[in-house]
């Protein structure tokens, strides 16, 4: 059973790893001028909130099978990404608003964001993979 | 190339004289055209040498930069930068008169005393409010130093001079005739003129019918006249241009100044001679873009009037033939000579095309193969140099040497000497004219005069070494009379003079700290915002506009090359912003203006920091659209009761000729209730089309090719629909509006061709897409807590306006309500799309006529300004710099990049910047904004900006170098941000933080000062108060019942007016009239203007005996107090005493009393300096309109706010924490 939670988790944490490489590609056209803020955005928004559901079952899943360390690890990753998603003004387009985009460096602070997210799907990737190995070992 | 679709490019061999001529024909068909006055042709021609005027003075620079010791030059050039601070100015050149006007002989040749006395005229000129009274008088100077230098040293010396300088035969041999026989062109080359104008005799009646009228203004002598003609024809490659961009200009009426006299002198006829002129300059277009090089100068728009009196009355010489000849001759040889050159440039990538910017970096580079010319570069080096000597007999290099030239490898250093050596043509030519003196009194104007003294004293003095006047510390709680008594000027950048001058006007660019700091840390320890802000479609009096088929750009960061470049020789140019070495193209190599060979920094691109470029077809993504303009109307029952489309009706047919475009023109009309109505105008119909869609869910176009028509070809249908709009709806009784699925509509409309969407909207929209609910809840309005719903309530809008601005569409609001209608969510549909807003709370036709009269006077100017379409916007600064934040209407394509669908010339941006490299090798920064836009005319243009400052390294010089006012607009767009982002509560104690944290971190930085009193120095004394103002500003302030939509209405007119308006806005002057004086009075158009000093804003000003006005930009108050003289009544206001004055006085009677003539021409003039027209309101001590009043005095307490001197012990109180 717990290899499943695992096995599930792994490769939803590939799909988020891929997403978040989705994300810095995009930021990176929008910061060279490959792409238009108006296309890079849309293109952004799309995937919120595919995110914030991979991300979010993930943590449920941890929290139902009881694995408290991983589950608090992901707690504020998680939480983070409803917020954003909550608090977007009503007026804007998304997440990612074509029009703010370019300013008050939020194109940056952006980038980060998704470097920071690869980072940590990166550390749970290894993480559910060692568990997923030592659930299948102890079956 | 940029000429209009649909006319052939005329052959490249017919150039020069034969263009007049083959262009007369096409005059007729334009005949009916929009209304203009005729005066702009001529006055092309004679103001050319004026614009200019500048390369001549600024020739000396090429030796400099050849020379290997660069030292001495260094030193010596600086002497005289040191010498020639303003006040010595005439004094210093009498004694090195003569010598210099030799020089100036050598090196230019014939045409340069003209030239240069031109650009002494312009200088003189140039401050917009003297010229008329000072143009005449220039003029004779400027004739009779024309005759002394041509006949005493032009022969003698420019001849040979010349003749070796251009040793590349088949260019001398088209040079040389001009340059060495003045005497001679000074009748031919007019006589050239008339005759081409005189060719079809309609059009020469007509233009001479009109001229009597403007004759009288301004007698001539003949002599004059002769002068004029022979300045316009050495030119005359360009004056066609020039005059075509008079009349594109002035067409759109956006020149307030110039079509306010054109009214007042009373030309019936004027619209005739121009129509022609439109046609008879296209062709000049044409013909000079297939030629090699040609330039046009826009001219002030004052001028225009005086010119055309020179044209009709003088009498033709008689050597006109040979003259002719000899400059078809010379033309063509041009052409020969640099044909080659042309062909394989030019191919720049546009602003547009960033994706290509590298495919396409080989492009401005043209032929770089080695000239003969080289040779004559070193004579003329040679030539230049005694003169040098003789005029700086002084050795002493005063200390600023140091400061502003420091050997580094970018050659700035190389380039000032040039740049300084450069004035001494300049004023060398003082003491030679006679009459110049008239002309030299204006000149203290464009350099910092005697009204500026203070704030350039400060930037010369910290030249030497002491405390600058900026510097000087302020105790502020002291000094009672904070406001100057003159309006506060833009503090001069602190640069050498020469730079100074060839910098761009502050009303254009202008930048919060004039000092850059050096790195990112220090501009953090001063803790002042560093940022632009611009007006970069400004109205301009005088604009050079420049056709050439390279246009000269930077091969890496495509930078235009611009007065701030260096020559590292003469075949290659040093790009200021990002260093990199580029060629100058062959093209380049040849001045239009000097008709010379191998001067390319006396290229008008580089002699003028503001300068418009024809752009070619490598700038266009598409065929340049058409003016095309959608008006969406309002018909439900609300907009019906208040009355508005009457007056937009009226106006808009008063105003259809005035319309700036061309014969493509398209014009559309769409109403709504809950439905929507389309008007069907194709022409042959015998009357308009009313179509009805109501199905608004599903928006479609019921006959898509006939709703948008071709203004000319159905002006009467046009004309019959506006007359019968009016009465069509009167008995509507459809409250319901559907904004939004018109406003798809129109979009569905517009988007084959991009345009102007104008919107009318009276009421909050409440059906179909986009519908809005009421969020205002009006207990809250004077809450000091929350102020909520600053944002927009749906995205539909925003998206809205991002489609249109995909599709080159931009929508203008005018919102007439009277009650909330969200105004914060509608806005986006301007803010987004490069629209502007317009908002008139409470409108009603007869009971609020104030807001009626402003509505006619606000469409008045939007139907006849300039417009540019399709336009982008890049800013580009150099390296090391970079920015972050816009503010405006636009939308931010990419990083630099702004994309402005329309563009006003009422519009203003702002950026924020941050320094992300330390700029430790340079000593000079610059900025660039490069505005690419198509004109009504259908020609694709870019007007460039640049603007040069000094980097500095300590603290002290970064606080000296502030300019509050522009500081201060700036943090007004940050804190707008931050309250729609964060809160208003936010946004204030942000504002507040911004005067305290550099208050202290100035008082911490100047170790001597007491730590316990509340100094700053003389550049930031007027700080606290701004921000005091912007905190009782209707956006930001608490506790003072504000209604939500004027307070949104306030924040978008922060983020998008210009600084000189949104200044009047934060803190409105305040001026006594009822006792106006001649004393310190200015000379505008003949007419005396008393200049009252400015008030501070505090109710302790106003005394019950007077009467005082107050301009906040878009509204004059008059007030009078109770007490007020009868005698002031009685003359000014027409009434016999105070009792009988109405409550509702919009205009002061025309009275024939001294005082009412005062006090008229006083507001006559405030109103000229903006384009906007602004009402008046005459407020009694007991009527309802004072609160209005006097919540602009901001120096008083109120209930909810700090008056000035608590908010200073506020402050004071927050740093000693």
């Amino acid at each position: 059973m717990e290899s499943v939670v695992f096995i599930f988790s792994l490769i939803d944490c590939c799909a988020l790893i891929f997403l978040s490489v989705y994300f810095i590609i995009t930021l990176s056209d929008l910061e060279c001028d490959y792409i238009n803020a108006r296309s890079c955005c849309s293109k952004l928004n799309k995937w919120v909130v595919p995110e914030l559901i991979g991300h979010t079952v993930v943590t449920v899943l941890m929290f139902v099978s009881l694995h408290w360390f991983i589950f608090l690890l992901n707690l504020p990753v998680a939480s983070w990404n409803i917020y954003r998603f909550v608090m977007v003004p009503s007026g804007n387009m998304g997440v990612f608003d074509p029009t703010e985009i370019h300013n008050r460096g939020q194109l940056k602070s952006h980038m980060k964001e998704a470097m920071i997210k690869l980072g940590f799907h990166l550390l749970c990737f290894f993480m559910y993979l060692y568990s997923m190995i030592l659930a299948l070992i102890n079956d | 190339m940029s000429a209009p679709a649909g006319i052939p490019p005329r052959p490249a061999a017919a150039p020069g004289g034969a263009r007049a001529p083959a262009a007369r024909p096409r005059a007729p068909p334009c005949r009916n055209g929009p209304v203009q006055s005729q005066v702009h042709f001529p006055s092309g021609y004679s103001l050319n040498p004026e614009n200019y005027s500048a390369p001549s003075t600024h020739y000396p620079q090429v030796p400099h930069e050849a020379i290997p010791s660069q030292l001495d030059n260094q030193y010596i050039a600086d002497y005289h930068s040191a010498c020639y601070s303003v006040p010595a100015q005439s004094v210093m050149t009498h004694s090195i008169g003569p010598g210099m006007l030799n020089t100036q002989q050598l090196y230019g040749g014939a045409p340069h005393p003209v030239e240069s006395s031109g650009g002494l005229l312009q200088e003189a000129v140039s401050s917009a409010s003297h010229l008329h009274t000072s143009v005449p008088q220039s003029y004779s100077a400027m004739s009779s130093h024309y005759i002394s230098s041509t006949s005493s040293s032009v022969a003698s010396q420019g001849f040979p001079l010349s003749s070796g300088h251009y040793a590349m035969p088949s260019v001398s041999s088209a040079v040389y005739p001009h340059l060495s026989y003045p005497a001679m062109s000074i009748g031919s080359p007019y006589r050239q003129v008339l005759t081409s104008q005189s060719l079809p005799a309609v059009g020469q009646f007509k233009e001479t019918n009109a001229f009597p009228g403007q004759s009288t203004i301004v007698p001539r002598t003949l002599q004059q006249q002769v002068t004029l003609g022979y300045n316009s024809t050495s030119w005359s490659t360009s004056d066609f241009q020039s005059a075509q961009e008079n009349l594109s200009r002035n067409h759109t009426g956006s020149v307030a100044k110039a079509s306010n006299q054109i009214n007042t002198v009373g030309i019936v006829d004027s619209s005739h001679p121009v129509n022609q002129n439109v046609q008879f300059t296209k062709p000049g277009v044409e013909t000079s873009v297939s030629s090699v090089v040609t330039s046009s100068v826009r001219t002030p728009a004052a001028d225009h009037l005086i010119e055309p009196a020179s044209v009709p009355s003088s009498t033709q010489p008689p050597e006109s033939l040979l003259q002719e000849g000899m400059q078809y001759g010379g033309y063509v040889n041009n052409q020969a000579s640099s044909a080659p050159a042309p062909l394989s440039s030019s191919s720049d990538d546009e602003e547009e095309d960033e994706e290509d910017e590298e495919a396409a970096i080989d492009s401005s580079s043209t032929t770089s193969s080695a000239s003969p010319v080289t040779n004559n570069y070193d004579a003329l080096e040679g030539g230049g140099y005694p003169e040098t000597d003789s005029a700086t007999s002084s050795p002493a290099p005063p200390p600023q040497i140091s400061r502003n030239t420091k050997p580094f490898g970018y050659g700035y250093p190389t380039l000032q000497p040039g740049y300084q050596n450069a004035t001494l043509p300049t004023s060398a030519m003082q003491p030679s004219n006679p009459g110049h003196q008239s002309g030299f009194q204006q000149y203290p104007q464009q350099y910092p005069g005697v009204n500026q003294l203070s704030s350039s004293l400060g930037g010369l003095s910290l030249q030497h070494s002491q405390q600058p006047e900026s510097l000087r510390p302020v105790n502020l709680i002291q000094e009672r009379n904070i406001l100057p008594v003159s309006p506060v000027l833009a503090p001069v950048p602190n640069l050498n003079s020469d730079l100074r001058k060839l910098n761009c006007n502050p009303d254009s660019f202008r930048c919060t700290l004039t000092n850059i700091p050096q790195t990112q840390a220090l501009l953090n320890k001063a803790k002042l915002p560093l940022g632009l802000l611009l007006h970069p479609f400004r109205d301009l009096t005088q604009l050079p506009v420049i056709t050439s088929s390279t246009i000269v750009r930077c091969r890496s960061c495509r930078t235009y090359i611009n007065p701030f470049v260096s020559f590292i020789d003469q075949r290659r140019w040093k790009c200021n912003l990002c260093y990199r070495v580029n060629d100058v193209p062959e093209e380049f190599m040849y001045n239009p203006l000097t008709r010379s060979y191998g001067e390319p920094h006396k290229r008008p691109e580089v002699q003028n920091s503001t300068v418009e470029f024809i752009a070619s077809s490598d700038y266009m993504l598409r065929p340049p659209q058409p003016a095309v303009y959608l008006f969406v109307l309002d018909v439900s029952h609300n907009a019906v009761e208040a009355g508005y489309l009457t007056i937009v009706c009226q106006s808009l047919l008063e105003n259809l000729d005035k319309l700036p475009g061309d014969s493509r023109t398209r014009i559309g009309f769409v109403t709504f209730d809950s439905t929507v109505q389309f008007y069907n105008l194709q022409e042959g119909l015998s009357q308009p089309q009313m179509l009805i869609v109501s199905d608004i869910d599903d928006i479609f176009l019921p006959t898509p090719d006939s709703l948008l028509v071709n203004l000319h070809e159905s002006k009467e249908l046009i004309k019959d629909l506006l007359n019968a709009l009016p009465n069509m709806f009167t008995n509507t009784r459809e409250t319901h509006s559907a904004l939004g699925p018109a406003l798809q509509a129109a979009f569905k409309l517009m988007s084959p061709t991009g345009g102007r969407i104008s919107v009318f909207q009276s009421q909050l929209p409440s059906l179909g897409a986009g519908l809005l609910h009421s969020r205002e809840d009006p207990n809250q309005r004077s809450s000091t807590k929350v102020v909520q719903h600053l944002g927009p309530a749906t995205d539909f809008y925003k998206k809205l306006a991002l489609d249109c601005s995909g599709q080159q569409t931009a929508v203008d609001l005018f919102l007439l309500s009277s009650q909330y209608s969200d105004l914060a969510s509608l806005a986006c549909m301007s803010k987004y799309s490069a629209g502007c807003i317009y908002y008139y709370p409470s409108f009603h036709h007869s009971h609020n006529p104030t807001q009626a009269e402003k509505l006619q006077k606000d469409l008045k100017r939007y139907f006849t300004r300039k417009i540019g379409f399709e336009a982008v916007m890049r800013i580009r600064c150099t390296k090391g710099l970079s920015i972050h934040t816009f503010h405006g209407n636009f939308f931010v394509r990419s990083t630099d990049l702004l994309s402005l669908a329309n563009v006003n010339p009422d519009a203003g941006f702002a950026v924020q910047m941050s320094i992300e490299e330390s700029l430790t090798d340079t000593s000079l920064v610059c900025f660039q904004t490069a505005l690419l836009y198509t004109s009504s005319k259908g020609e694709r243009r870019i007007r460039v900006h640049t603007l040069c400052l000094p980097v500095v390294t300590s603290l002290a010089d970064v606080y000296a170098g502030a300019d509050v006012q522009a500081a201060v607009c700036l943090l007004a767009n940050m804190a707008v941000d931050r309250s729609v982002s964060s809160s208003l509560s936010d946004a204030r104690d942000a504002l507040v933080n911004a005067v305290v944290d550099s208050l202290s971190a100035y008082i911490s930085s100047a170790s001597n000062l007491q730590q316990s009193t509340l100094i700053a120095p003389n550049s930031l004394k007027l700080f606290p108060l701004y921000v005091l103002a912007l905190l009782k500003q209707k956006a930001f302030r608490t506790g003072t019942s504000t209604r939500l939509d004027d307070r949104v209405y306030a924040m978008c007119q922060i983020k998008s007016q210009p600084l000189g308006h949104l200044m009047k806005m934060i803190h409105p002057n305040l001026y006594r009239i009822d006792r106006l004086t001649d004393e310190g009075a200015i000379h505008v158009n003949d007419r005396v203007v008393p200049q009252p000093p400015l008030q501070k804003l505090s109710a302790e000003k106003l005394t019950r005996e007077g009467a005082f006005l107050m301009d906040c930009g878009s509204i004059f108050y008059i007030w009078i107090g109770k007490n007020c003289d009868n005698s002031f009544i009685k003359d000014v206001l027409g009434y016999p005493n105070y009792a009988s004055v109405p409550q509702k006085l919009t205009q002061l009677p025309e009275l024939d009393t001294l005082s009412s003539e005062r006090a008229r021409s006083f507001i006559s003039w405030l109103r000229d300096s903006r384009p906007l027209s602004p009402v008046l309101q005459v407020i009694k001590d007991e009527s309802p309109a004072k609160t209005d009043f006097f919540h602009h005095l901001i120096e008083d307490r109120t209930e909810a706010a700090f008056s000035y001197y608590e908010f200073l012990v506020h402050i004071q109180q927050q740093i000693c924490k």
